[in-house]
Protein backbone atom coordinates (compact mmCIF):
# COMPACT_ATOMS: atom_id res chain seq x y z
CA UNK A 1 0.00 0.00 0.00
CA UNK A 2 1.66 3.15 -1.19
CA UNK A 3 0.41 6.55 -0.17
CA UNK A 4 -0.74 8.87 -2.94
CA UNK A 5 1.90 11.56 -2.50
CA UNK A 6 5.06 11.87 -0.48
CA UNK A 7 3.25 14.26 1.84
CA UNK A 8 0.56 11.65 2.42
CA UNK A 9 3.28 9.11 3.19
CA UNK A 10 4.92 11.41 5.73
CA UNK A 11 1.54 12.13 7.30
CA UNK A 12 0.83 8.39 7.53
CA UNK A 13 4.12 7.72 9.31
CA UNK A 14 3.48 10.67 11.56
CA UNK A 15 0.08 9.23 12.44
CA UNK A 16 1.63 5.85 13.21
CA UNK A 17 4.10 7.41 15.60
CA UNK A 18 1.42 9.55 17.21
CA UNK A 19 -0.14 6.34 18.56
CA UNK A 20 2.74 5.82 20.94
CA UNK A 21 2.86 7.45 24.30
CA UNK A 22 6.45 6.69 25.24
CA UNK A 23 9.84 5.77 23.88
CA UNK A 24 9.40 2.12 24.71
CA UNK A 25 6.42 1.77 22.41
CA UNK A 26 8.17 3.76 19.73
CA UNK A 27 11.31 1.66 19.96
CA UNK A 28 9.27 -1.55 19.97
CA UNK A 29 7.45 -0.38 16.85
CA UNK A 30 10.73 0.43 15.10
CA UNK A 31 12.19 -2.92 16.11
CA UNK A 32 9.10 -4.68 14.69
CA UNK A 33 9.30 -2.71 11.46
CA UNK A 34 12.93 -3.69 11.20
CA UNK A 35 12.17 -7.34 11.74
CA UNK A 36 9.48 -7.33 9.05
CA UNK A 37 11.73 -5.83 6.40
CA UNK A 38 12.89 -8.26 3.73
CA UNK A 39 16.65 -8.76 3.93
CA UNK A 40 18.95 -7.85 1.08
CA UNK A 41 20.63 -10.68 -0.76
CA UNK A 42 24.27 -11.28 0.13
CA UNK A 43 25.44 -9.97 -3.24
CA UNK A 44 23.55 -6.71 -2.67
CA UNK A 45 25.43 -5.85 0.50
CA UNK A 46 28.32 -4.39 -1.44
CA UNK A 47 30.74 -1.74 -0.39
CA UNK A 48 29.12 0.65 -2.86
CA UNK A 49 25.72 0.07 -1.27
CA UNK A 50 27.09 0.72 2.21
CA UNK A 51 26.04 4.01 3.77
CA UNK A 52 28.94 5.71 5.53
CA UNK A 53 28.43 7.73 8.66
CA UNK A 54 26.20 5.23 10.45
CA UNK A 55 27.26 3.70 13.73
CA UNK A 56 26.05 0.30 12.62
CA UNK A 57 26.31 -1.23 9.15
CA UNK A 58 23.72 0.08 6.71
CA UNK A 59 23.18 -0.80 3.06
CA UNK A 60 20.80 0.88 0.64
CA UNK A 61 20.10 -0.25 -2.91
CA UNK A 62 17.94 1.56 -5.43
CA UNK A 63 16.31 0.79 -8.72
CA UNK A 64 14.67 3.22 -11.18
CA UNK A 65 11.39 2.05 -12.73
CA UNK A 66 8.96 4.21 -14.71
CA UNK A 67 10.59 7.41 -13.54
CA UNK A 68 10.38 6.42 -9.90
CA UNK A 69 13.08 5.32 -7.48
CA UNK A 70 12.54 2.13 -5.50
CA UNK A 71 14.71 1.58 -2.45
CA UNK A 72 15.49 -1.42 -0.33
CA UNK A 73 17.85 -1.49 2.60
CA UNK A 74 19.23 -3.39 5.53
CA UNK A 75 21.19 -2.96 8.72
CA UNK A 76 22.61 -5.31 11.30
CA UNK A 77 20.86 -3.37 14.10
CA UNK A 78 17.09 -3.65 14.51
CA UNK A 79 16.46 -0.04 15.45
CA UNK A 80 18.31 1.19 12.40
CA UNK A 81 16.48 -1.35 10.27
CA UNK A 82 13.25 0.12 11.60
CA UNK A 83 14.42 3.58 10.63
CA UNK A 84 15.23 2.36 7.15
CA UNK A 85 11.73 0.89 6.94
CA UNK A 86 10.29 4.30 7.85
CA UNK A 87 12.43 6.03 5.24
CA UNK A 88 11.39 3.51 2.61
CA UNK A 89 7.72 4.13 3.45
CA UNK A 90 8.32 7.78 2.73
CA UNK A 91 10.77 7.72 -0.15
CA UNK A 92 10.49 4.44 -2.03
CA UNK A 93 8.40 4.55 -5.20
CA UNK A 94 8.60 8.36 -5.46
CA UNK A 95 9.87 10.49 -8.30
CA UNK A 96 13.26 12.11 -7.87
CA UNK A 97 11.59 15.53 -7.73
CA UNK A 98 9.31 14.40 -4.89
CA UNK A 99 12.26 12.98 -2.97
CA UNK A 100 14.26 16.18 -3.36
CA UNK A 101 11.32 18.27 -2.20
CA UNK A 102 11.65 16.89 1.33
CA UNK A 103 14.08 18.68 3.61
CA UNK A 104 15.87 16.01 5.70
CA UNK A 105 16.09 17.90 8.99
CA UNK A 106 12.48 18.98 8.79
CA UNK A 107 11.41 15.39 8.13
CA UNK A 108 13.38 14.03 11.10
CA UNK A 109 11.86 16.69 13.32
CA UNK A 110 8.35 16.06 12.03
CA UNK A 111 8.61 12.34 12.69
CA UNK A 112 10.07 12.97 16.13
CA UNK A 113 13.17 11.00 15.19
CA UNK A 114 15.80 13.61 15.92
CA UNK A 115 15.29 13.35 19.67
CA UNK A 116 14.26 9.70 19.83
CA UNK A 117 17.67 8.58 18.79
CA UNK A 118 21.14 9.45 19.90
CA UNK A 119 23.16 12.02 18.00
CA UNK A 120 25.33 9.40 16.44
CA UNK A 121 22.31 7.47 15.29
CA UNK A 122 20.62 10.65 14.09
CA UNK A 123 23.67 11.18 12.00
CA UNK A 124 23.12 7.72 10.61
CA UNK A 125 19.57 8.74 9.76
CA UNK A 126 20.97 11.87 8.19
CA UNK A 127 23.48 9.83 6.17
CA UNK A 128 20.71 7.55 4.92
CA UNK A 129 18.57 10.50 3.86
CA UNK A 130 21.56 12.10 2.17
CA UNK A 131 22.15 8.88 0.24
CA UNK A 132 18.53 8.78 -0.87
CA UNK A 133 18.70 12.42 -1.95
CA UNK A 134 21.93 11.81 -3.84
CA UNK A 135 20.37 8.92 -5.75
CA UNK A 136 17.42 11.16 -6.55
CA UNK A 137 19.69 13.95 -7.74
CA UNK A 138 21.55 11.50 -10.00
CA UNK A 139 18.28 10.20 -11.41
CA UNK A 140 17.03 13.68 -12.24
CA UNK A 141 17.26 14.25 -15.98
CA UNK B 1 41.86 4.99 54.71
CA UNK B 2 38.22 4.11 54.25
CA UNK B 3 36.75 4.24 50.78
CA UNK B 4 33.46 6.09 50.65
CA UNK B 5 31.93 6.04 47.20
CA UNK B 6 29.26 8.56 48.17
CA UNK B 7 31.91 11.03 49.24
CA UNK B 8 33.78 10.41 46.00
CA UNK B 9 30.62 11.00 43.96
CA UNK B 10 30.07 14.36 45.56
CA UNK B 11 33.24 15.49 43.80
CA UNK B 12 31.78 14.69 40.38
CA UNK B 13 29.03 17.20 39.67
CA UNK B 14 28.00 15.50 36.44
CA UNK B 15 26.98 12.33 38.24
CA UNK B 16 24.04 14.23 39.70
CA UNK B 17 22.45 14.85 36.33
CA UNK B 18 19.60 13.00 34.70
CA UNK B 19 19.49 11.39 31.28
CA UNK B 20 16.15 10.83 29.61
CA UNK B 21 14.46 11.60 32.90
CA UNK B 22 16.44 8.97 34.81
CA UNK B 23 19.45 9.41 37.10
CA UNK B 24 22.62 9.02 35.06
CA UNK B 25 24.36 5.65 35.35
CA UNK B 26 27.70 6.19 33.68
CA UNK B 27 29.32 2.92 32.67
CA UNK B 28 31.51 4.25 29.88
CA UNK B 29 34.55 5.42 31.81
CA UNK B 30 36.87 3.24 29.73
CA UNK B 31 36.00 5.52 26.81
CA UNK B 32 36.43 8.65 28.89
CA UNK B 33 36.12 9.20 32.62
CA UNK B 34 34.29 12.03 34.34
CA UNK B 35 36.40 14.66 36.09
CA UNK B 36 36.45 15.54 39.78
CA UNK B 37 35.98 19.16 40.83
CA UNK B 38 39.68 19.39 41.63
CA UNK B 39 40.51 19.14 37.93
CA UNK B 40 38.02 21.81 36.94
CA UNK B 41 39.19 24.08 39.72
CA UNK B 42 42.85 23.70 38.80
CA UNK B 43 42.22 24.50 35.14
CA UNK B 44 39.82 27.33 35.85
CA UNK B 45 42.14 28.62 38.57
CA UNK B 46 45.01 28.85 36.10
CA UNK B 47 42.88 30.69 33.56
CA UNK B 48 41.47 32.99 36.20
CA UNK B 49 44.63 33.71 38.06
CA UNK B 50 47.91 32.73 36.47
CA UNK B 51 48.19 32.06 32.80
CA UNK B 52 50.66 32.84 30.01
CA UNK B 53 52.69 30.87 27.50
CA UNK B 54 55.40 28.66 28.94
CA UNK B 55 59.19 28.62 28.77
CA UNK B 56 59.83 31.64 26.60
CA UNK B 57 58.58 34.42 28.78
CA UNK B 58 60.54 36.73 31.03
CA UNK B 59 57.63 37.99 33.00
CA UNK B 60 55.97 36.80 36.16
CA UNK B 61 52.93 35.10 34.68
CA UNK B 62 55.09 33.24 32.15
CA UNK B 63 57.31 32.06 34.96
CA UNK B 64 54.38 31.00 37.12
CA UNK B 65 52.80 29.09 34.26
CA UNK B 66 56.09 27.45 33.35
CA UNK B 67 56.45 26.38 36.97
CA UNK B 68 52.94 24.92 36.87
CA UNK B 69 53.53 23.15 33.56
CA UNK B 70 56.89 21.70 34.59
CA UNK B 71 55.38 20.88 37.96
CA UNK B 72 52.83 18.76 36.13
CA UNK B 73 55.65 16.95 34.38
CA UNK B 74 57.33 16.24 37.70
CA UNK B 75 54.04 15.00 39.14
CA UNK B 76 53.52 12.63 36.20
CA UNK B 77 57.10 11.37 36.53
CA UNK B 78 56.51 10.62 40.17
CA UNK B 79 53.08 9.07 39.50
CA UNK B 80 54.55 6.45 37.13
CA UNK B 81 57.91 6.03 38.84
CA UNK B 82 59.93 7.62 36.04
CA UNK B 83 63.58 7.97 37.11
CA UNK B 84 63.94 11.45 35.56
CA UNK B 85 61.49 14.24 34.87
CA UNK B 86 62.99 14.54 31.37
CA UNK B 87 61.61 11.08 30.54
CA UNK B 88 58.08 12.51 30.45
CA UNK B 89 56.92 13.99 27.15
CA UNK B 90 53.56 15.70 26.99
CA UNK B 91 51.53 14.96 23.86
CA UNK B 92 47.99 15.75 22.85
CA UNK B 93 46.95 12.22 23.74
CA UNK B 94 48.04 8.60 23.92
CA UNK B 95 47.43 8.21 20.20
CA UNK B 96 49.87 10.99 19.39
CA UNK B 97 52.38 9.48 21.81
CA UNK B 98 52.36 6.18 19.91
CA UNK B 99 52.52 7.97 16.56
CA UNK B 100 55.50 9.92 17.88
CA UNK B 101 57.40 6.76 18.74
CA UNK B 102 56.47 4.97 15.51
CA UNK B 103 57.55 7.93 13.41
CA UNK B 104 60.75 8.42 15.36
CA UNK B 105 62.40 5.00 15.27
CA UNK B 106 64.67 3.82 12.46
CA UNK B 107 62.94 1.33 10.19
CA UNK B 108 64.31 -0.40 7.10
CA UNK B 109 62.28 -2.59 4.74
CA UNK B 110 61.77 -6.00 6.28
CA UNK B 111 62.08 -4.78 9.86
CA UNK B 112 59.38 -6.19 12.10
CA UNK B 113 56.95 -4.79 14.64
CA UNK B 114 55.29 -7.23 17.03
CA UNK B 115 51.76 -6.42 18.19
CA UNK B 116 48.96 -8.33 19.84
CA UNK B 117 45.59 -8.92 18.19
CA UNK B 118 43.99 -7.19 21.19
CA UNK B 119 45.43 -3.75 20.48
CA UNK B 120 43.42 -0.57 20.18
CA UNK B 121 43.65 0.94 16.69
CA UNK B 122 45.85 3.68 18.14
CA UNK B 123 48.47 1.01 18.75
CA UNK B 124 47.96 -0.58 15.33
CA UNK B 125 47.55 2.11 12.71
CA UNK B 126 50.78 4.03 13.47
CA UNK B 127 52.63 0.74 12.86
CA UNK B 128 50.63 0.15 9.68
CA UNK B 129 52.05 3.48 8.51
CA UNK B 130 55.52 1.95 8.88
CA UNK B 131 54.34 -1.05 6.88
CA UNK B 132 52.91 1.14 4.12
CA UNK B 133 55.68 3.73 4.02
CA UNK B 134 58.82 1.89 5.04
CA UNK B 135 58.16 -1.74 4.25
CA UNK B 136 57.94 -2.87 7.86
CA UNK B 137 56.29 -6.19 8.58
CA UNK B 138 53.64 -6.46 11.30
CA UNK B 139 53.62 -9.67 13.30
CA UNK B 140 50.75 -10.58 15.54
CA UNK B 141 50.69 -12.30 18.90
CA UNK B 142 47.54 -14.21 19.77
CA UNK B 143 45.54 -14.10 22.99
CA UNK B 144 43.79 -16.88 24.85
CA UNK B 145 40.00 -16.97 25.17
CA UNK B 146 40.15 -14.85 28.31
CA UNK B 147 42.06 -12.21 26.41
CA UNK B 148 45.44 -12.81 27.98
CA UNK B 149 48.48 -12.50 25.77
CA UNK B 150 50.08 -15.78 24.75
CA UNK B 151 53.63 -15.27 25.99
CA UNK B 152 54.88 -18.37 24.20
CA UNK B 153 53.57 -16.92 20.96
CA UNK B 154 55.20 -13.59 21.82
CA UNK B 155 58.57 -15.25 22.14
CA UNK B 156 57.98 -17.03 18.82
CA UNK B 157 57.13 -13.81 16.95
CA UNK B 158 60.28 -11.97 17.98
CA UNK B 159 63.16 -12.33 15.49
CA UNK B 160 66.46 -10.53 14.90
CA UNK B 161 64.49 -8.16 12.63
CA UNK B 162 62.08 -7.09 15.37
CA UNK B 163 62.35 -3.36 16.08
CA UNK B 164 59.54 -2.97 18.58
CA UNK B 165 57.09 -4.94 20.67
CA UNK B 166 54.00 -2.79 21.28
CA UNK B 167 51.31 -4.18 23.59
CA UNK B 168 48.37 -3.03 25.59
CA UNK B 169 48.92 -3.15 29.35
CA UNK B 170 45.17 -3.71 29.78
CA UNK B 171 42.71 -4.49 26.99
CA UNK B 172 40.18 -1.70 26.46
CA UNK B 173 37.58 -4.32 25.52
CA UNK B 174 38.27 -7.35 27.67
CA UNK B 175 40.00 -5.75 30.65
CA UNK B 176 42.62 -8.49 30.42
CA UNK B 177 45.89 -7.56 32.09
CA UNK B 178 49.17 -8.13 30.34
CA UNK B 179 51.78 -9.99 32.34
CA UNK B 180 53.94 -7.01 31.54
CA UNK B 181 57.08 -7.96 33.45
CA UNK B 182 57.18 -11.34 31.68
CA UNK B 183 56.50 -9.83 28.25
CA UNK B 184 59.24 -7.23 28.76
CA UNK B 185 61.71 -9.84 29.96
CA UNK B 186 61.02 -11.95 26.86
CA UNK B 187 61.53 -8.98 24.52
CA UNK B 188 64.59 -7.69 26.32
CA UNK B 189 66.19 -11.13 26.18
CA UNK B 190 66.35 -10.50 22.43
CA UNK B 191 67.26 -6.81 22.83
CA UNK B 192 63.92 -5.60 21.55
CA UNK B 193 62.35 -2.49 23.11
CA UNK B 194 58.80 -2.60 24.44
CA UNK B 195 56.09 0.02 24.25
CA UNK B 196 53.11 -0.41 26.54
CA UNK B 197 49.76 1.23 25.93
CA UNK B 198 48.76 2.09 29.47
CA UNK B 199 45.54 4.00 28.77
CA UNK B 200 43.38 1.58 30.77
CA UNK B 201 45.97 0.06 33.11
CA UNK B 202 47.13 3.35 34.57
CA UNK B 203 43.58 4.07 35.72
CA UNK B 204 43.12 0.83 37.58
CA UNK B 205 46.51 0.01 39.07
CA UNK B 206 49.69 1.78 40.19
CA UNK B 207 52.25 1.71 37.39
CA UNK B 208 56.00 1.81 37.98
CA UNK B 209 57.83 2.18 34.70
CA UNK B 210 61.24 1.78 36.29
CA UNK B 211 60.29 -1.45 38.03
CA UNK B 212 58.75 -2.72 34.79
CA UNK B 213 61.91 -1.73 32.92
CA UNK B 214 59.62 -0.74 30.05
CA UNK B 215 61.13 1.32 27.23
CA UNK B 216 58.09 3.40 26.34
CA UNK B 217 54.86 3.84 28.27
CA UNK B 218 51.93 5.89 26.97
CA UNK B 219 48.60 6.99 28.38
CA UNK B 220 46.08 9.78 27.99
CA UNK B 221 44.71 12.19 30.54
CA UNK B 222 41.00 11.87 29.96
CA UNK B 223 40.50 8.26 31.05
CA UNK B 224 42.50 9.04 34.18
CA UNK B 225 39.90 11.53 35.47
CA UNK B 226 41.87 14.31 33.79
CA UNK B 227 41.18 16.51 30.79
CA UNK B 228 41.15 15.62 27.11
CA UNK B 229 43.88 17.00 24.89
CA UNK B 230 46.81 15.70 26.88
CA UNK B 231 48.73 12.46 26.84
CA UNK B 232 51.98 11.21 28.21
CA UNK B 233 54.87 9.48 26.57
CA UNK B 234 57.39 8.06 28.99
CA UNK B 235 60.64 6.96 27.38
CA UNK B 236 63.89 5.71 28.79
CA UNK B 237 66.47 8.48 28.43
CA UNK B 238 68.61 6.62 25.90
CA UNK B 239 65.51 5.79 23.86
CA UNK B 240 64.27 9.35 23.76
CA UNK B 241 67.78 10.55 22.88
CA UNK B 242 67.79 8.40 19.76
CA UNK B 243 64.18 9.08 18.73
CA UNK B 244 63.83 11.44 15.77
CA UNK B 245 61.75 14.57 16.34
CA UNK B 246 58.10 14.13 15.45
CA UNK B 247 56.75 17.56 14.65
CA UNK B 248 58.80 20.64 13.88
CA UNK B 249 58.12 24.05 15.31
CA UNK B 250 58.88 26.36 18.14
CA UNK B 251 60.08 25.10 21.51
CA UNK B 252 61.63 21.91 20.09
CA UNK B 253 64.70 23.56 18.56
CA UNK B 254 68.05 24.70 19.85
CA UNK B 255 69.10 26.86 16.88
CA UNK B 256 67.54 27.53 13.51
CA UNK B 257 69.45 29.06 10.57
CA UNK B 258 68.57 29.29 6.90
CA UNK B 259 70.39 26.05 6.15
CA UNK B 260 70.45 24.18 9.41
CA UNK B 261 68.52 23.29 12.52
CA UNK B 262 69.61 21.71 15.75
CA UNK B 263 67.18 20.28 18.23
CA UNK B 264 66.46 20.83 21.85
CA UNK B 265 66.95 17.97 24.29
CA UNK B 266 64.13 15.63 25.29
CA UNK B 267 61.43 16.12 26.38
CA UNK B 268 61.19 19.54 24.66
CA UNK B 269 62.44 18.09 21.37
CA UNK B 270 59.12 16.30 21.10
CA UNK B 271 56.92 19.19 22.17
CA UNK B 272 56.75 21.45 19.14
CA UNK B 273 54.55 24.49 19.48
CA UNK B 274 52.67 25.69 22.50
CA UNK B 275 52.01 22.58 24.59
CA UNK B 276 48.69 21.70 26.25
CA UNK B 277 49.41 23.93 29.23
CA UNK B 278 46.02 23.99 30.91
CA UNK B 279 45.53 20.32 30.20
CA UNK B 280 48.84 19.54 31.91
CA UNK B 281 47.69 21.51 34.92
CA UNK B 282 44.42 19.57 34.85
CA UNK B 283 46.23 16.26 34.56
CA UNK B 284 48.41 17.21 37.50
CA UNK B 285 45.28 17.89 39.54
CA UNK B 286 43.77 14.55 38.46
CA UNK B 287 46.76 12.47 39.48
CA UNK B 288 47.20 14.37 42.72
CA UNK B 289 43.54 13.80 43.48
CA UNK B 290 43.74 10.12 42.57
CA UNK B 291 46.98 9.62 44.48
CA UNK B 292 45.34 11.08 47.58
CA UNK B 293 42.74 8.30 47.46
CA UNK B 294 43.31 4.80 48.76
CA UNK B 295 44.09 3.14 45.46
CA UNK B 296 44.02 -0.37 46.89
CA UNK B 297 40.56 0.29 48.23
CA UNK B 298 39.51 1.67 44.84
CA UNK B 299 40.84 -1.42 43.10
CA UNK B 300 38.94 -3.64 45.55
CA UNK B 301 35.77 -1.58 45.04
CA UNK B 302 36.02 -1.81 41.24
CA UNK B 303 36.82 -5.49 41.37
CA UNK B 304 33.80 -6.22 43.57
CA UNK B 305 31.52 -4.30 41.20
CA UNK B 306 33.00 -6.10 38.22
CA UNK B 307 32.27 -9.42 39.94
CA UNK B 308 28.72 -8.30 40.75
CA UNK B 309 28.11 -7.32 37.14
CA UNK B 310 29.74 -10.43 35.73
CA UNK B 311 27.69 -12.68 38.00
CA UNK B 312 24.46 -10.91 37.02
CA UNK B 313 25.24 -11.20 33.31
CA UNK B 314 26.24 -14.81 33.65
CA UNK B 315 22.94 -15.58 35.38
CA UNK B 316 21.05 -14.37 32.30
CA UNK B 317 20.47 -16.83 29.51
CA UNK B 318 21.44 -15.50 26.15
CA UNK B 319 24.11 -13.11 27.33
CA UNK B 320 27.59 -13.86 26.14
CA UNK B 321 30.59 -12.52 28.06
CA UNK B 322 33.96 -11.92 26.43
CA UNK B 323 37.25 -12.21 28.26
CA UNK B 324 36.77 -13.41 31.77
CA UNK B 325 40.21 -13.62 33.29
CA UNK B 326 39.86 -13.58 37.09
CA UNK B 327 42.37 -10.76 37.57
CA UNK B 328 41.02 -8.58 34.77
CA UNK B 329 40.31 -4.90 35.12
CA UNK B 330 36.80 -3.56 35.58
CA UNK B 331 35.82 -3.63 31.91
CA UNK B 332 33.08 -6.04 30.86
CA UNK B 333 32.36 -6.84 27.21
CA UNK B 334 29.25 -8.79 26.33
CA UNK B 335 26.59 -9.42 23.72
CA UNK B 336 22.91 -10.23 23.92
CA UNK B 337 22.21 -13.15 21.62
CA UNK B 338 20.19 -12.18 18.59
CA UNK B 339 20.53 -8.45 19.23
CA UNK B 340 22.96 -5.89 17.93
CA UNK B 341 24.90 -4.16 20.72
CA UNK B 342 23.88 -0.79 19.28
CA UNK B 343 20.25 -1.67 19.90
CA UNK B 344 21.10 -2.72 23.44
CA UNK B 345 23.04 0.48 24.13
CA UNK B 346 20.25 2.68 22.81
CA UNK B 347 17.60 0.98 24.87
CA UNK B 348 19.55 1.13 28.13
CA UNK B 349 20.31 4.78 27.36
CA UNK B 350 16.59 5.46 27.63
CA UNK B 351 16.91 4.15 31.19
CA UNK B 352 19.73 6.60 31.86
CA UNK B 353 22.52 4.06 31.45
CA UNK B 354 25.57 4.95 29.35
CA UNK B 355 27.44 1.99 27.90
CA UNK B 356 29.60 1.66 24.83
CA UNK B 357 28.77 -0.52 21.84
CA UNK B 358 30.70 -1.13 18.69
CA UNK B 359 34.10 -2.42 17.72
CA UNK B 360 35.81 -0.28 20.38
CA UNK B 361 38.56 0.70 17.94
CA UNK B 362 39.76 -2.89 18.08
CA UNK B 363 38.64 -4.55 14.86
CA UNK B 364 41.35 -7.25 14.85
CA UNK B 365 40.17 -8.23 18.34
CA UNK B 366 36.56 -8.35 17.14
CA UNK B 367 37.71 -10.69 14.35
CA UNK B 368 39.57 -12.80 16.89
CA UNK B 369 36.40 -13.00 19.02
CA UNK B 370 34.32 -13.81 15.94
CA UNK B 371 31.98 -10.80 16.30
CA UNK B 372 31.37 -7.50 14.54
CA UNK B 373 30.78 -5.58 17.72
CA UNK B 374 30.18 -5.96 21.44
CA UNK B 375 28.56 -3.95 24.17
CA UNK B 376 30.87 -2.83 26.96
CA UNK B 377 30.22 -1.64 30.47
CA UNK B 378 33.20 -0.14 32.26
CA UNK B 379 33.53 0.64 35.93
CA UNK B 380 35.27 3.56 37.59
CA UNK B 381 35.95 4.56 41.18
CA UNK B 382 32.63 6.46 41.31
CA UNK B 383 30.55 3.48 40.15
CA UNK B 384 28.13 2.07 42.74
CA UNK B 385 26.35 -1.23 43.33
CA UNK B 386 23.17 0.65 42.55
CA UNK B 387 24.58 1.62 39.13
CA UNK B 388 25.21 -2.03 38.37
CA UNK B 389 21.73 -3.05 39.48
CA UNK B 390 20.05 -0.31 37.43
CA UNK B 391 22.05 -1.39 34.42
CA UNK B 392 21.20 -5.07 34.87
CA UNK B 393 17.49 -4.17 35.08
CA UNK B 394 17.77 -1.95 31.99
CA UNK B 395 19.49 -4.76 30.17
CA UNK B 396 16.67 -7.13 31.07
CA UNK B 397 14.26 -4.64 29.54
CA UNK B 398 16.37 -4.41 26.40
CA UNK B 399 16.37 -8.17 26.13
CA UNK B 400 12.57 -8.29 26.46
CA UNK B 401 12.17 -5.65 23.77
CA UNK B 402 14.62 -7.30 21.42
CA UNK B 403 13.54 -10.89 22.08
Amino acid sequence: MTAETIDDAIAAVEADFALFSDWEERFTYLIDLGRQMAPLADHERTDAAKVRGCASQVWLVSEARDGRLHFRGESDAFLVKGLIAVLLQVFSGRTPAEILSVEPKALAARLGLSDALTAQRSNGLHSMMERIRREAAHATP
Amino acid sequence: MAFDVDAIRREFMILKREVNGKPLVYLDSAASAQKPNAVLEAMAGAMLGSYANVHRGLHTLANETTEAFEGARAAVASFIGAPFVECVVFTKGATQAINLVAAGIDISPGDEIVLSVAEHHSNIVPWHFLRERKGAILKWVDIDDDGRLDLVDLERQITPRTKMVALTHMSNVLGARLRAADAIRIAHAQRVPVLLDGCQAVVHEPVDVAALDVDYYVFGGHKLYGPTGIGVLYGKPDRLDRLKPFEGGGEMIETVTLNHVTYNDPPHRFEAGTPPILEAIGLHAAISWLSAQDREAIAAHEHALKDRLTAALRAENGVRLYGDAPDKGAIVAFNVEGAHPHDVAQIVDREGVAIRAGHHCAQPLMTRLGVNATARASIALYTTEHDIDVFVAALAKARRMLA
